[in-house]
């Protein structure tokens, strides 16, 4: 009797445990029937951020607004649209922090610039070397 | 190899053996400042400045109309609140939201992921400060207005411009400021 008082318990509480009540979008855990579609999506969802726990990929998140995000990202690229296209549309409304794959822009040269500057510099600094020795 | 290239190093060595120790020093430091002072995990939405984007919801509840893009150019400022039931510090700041409402501003709220019940309980049980209220189930307008959360409040103006965006709950010292930011909008 106990035991069923526990299981009716577990059961009850079972709904309460998810943030909310409505069953998810569409396509936030249904893959796009055509395989190429859904490996575009996969690889889109892969390098966006989750909003709500912000280490994670939507790809990764259990969070209902991932789901949301992914649904939102599979219908767009069942409908056609490209991928580059509907993640310049998420930075235009949540800044580049949305996505993990960097743009190059004023901020983020120097990312781009510095490991150049330090093979250059490696470059210099070993013909020098190398010169020295030959001459010794 | 001779005897230049030690006198070299020699010549050399204090760079050598300074410059580790500063990098190392500069490194610390960066890593105790940014203990210090953890960034924000807020995340601004780029839309403010921005006209609202095009939506239509139906509404979350009987009594209540849904609500849609049109409704925001009737050319006073109105206080668009992202809720939802399920949300705990949503019912924080419904009190606050009454206030504003009863002062002559225009409250709406757009219910994320919600159940027309658990609305209407929510309501039931913190009051109603809402003109309107639109239920959004898939998230949609709030990605579209880059809102990352529950709750969060636009100000939008007359001609259905954001304004300005307020992260997490309206608390009671956040007043002055939504005043502030909806006689701005009104101007």
């Amino acid at each position: 009797m106990r035991l069923l008082a526990w299981l009716l318990a577990l059961c009850l509480a079972a709904p309460t445990l998810a943030q909310d009540a409505v069953p998810p979008a569409p396509f936030a855990y249904r893959q796009l029937d055509d395989p190429a579609q859904e490996a575009k999506a996969q690889a889109l969802m892969e390098t966006l951020r989750c909003l709500k726990c912000q280490s994670q990929s939507i790809a990764d998140s259990d969070a209902p607004m991932a789901g949301d995000m992914r649904s939102q990202v599979r219908q767009r690229i069942a409908a056609g649209e490209d991928p580059e296209a509907i993640r310049a549309w998420l930075v235009e409304r949540y800044g580049d922090y949305v996505s993990y794959t960097p743009r190059l822009t004023s901020l983020t040269w120097p990312l781009f610039a510095l490991p150049l500057v330090l093979l250059a510099l490696a470059a210099l600094f070993l013909r020098r070397r190398m010169r020295k020795g030959n001459r010794a | 190899m001779n005897a230049s290239p030690s006198s070299e190093t020699r010549r050399a060595s204090p760079w050598a053996l300074w410059l580790p120790l500063m990098l190392f020093a500069g490194f610390l430091a960066l890593v105790i400042l940014g203990l210090a002072r953890p960034g924000s995990t807020e995340v601004e939405s780029a839309m403010v400045g921005k006209p609202l984007p095009d939506f239509a919801l139906e509404p979350a509840i009987a009594e209540r109309p849904g609500l849609a893009t049109s409704d925001f150019s009737g050319g006073k400022p109105r206080l668009l609140n992202i809720f939802a039931s399920w949300c705990v510090p949503c019912a924080i700041e419904a009190p606050q939201l009454q206030m504003l409402s009863d002062e002559g501003n225009t409250v709406d709220g757009i219910a994320i992921r919600d159940r027309r019940e658990d609305v209407e309980a929510f309501l039931a049980r913190n009051g109603n400060p809402f003109a309107r209220i639109g239920k959004d189930d898939v998230s949609a307008v709030q990605l579209a207005i880059g809102s990352s959360g529950v709750p969060e409040s636009f100000v939008i103006d007359g001609k259905g411009v954001i304004r300005y965006q307020h992260i997490g709950v309206i608390r009671a010292e956040d007043l002055p400021l939504i005043r502030e930011k909806l006689k701005e909008a009104a101007q």
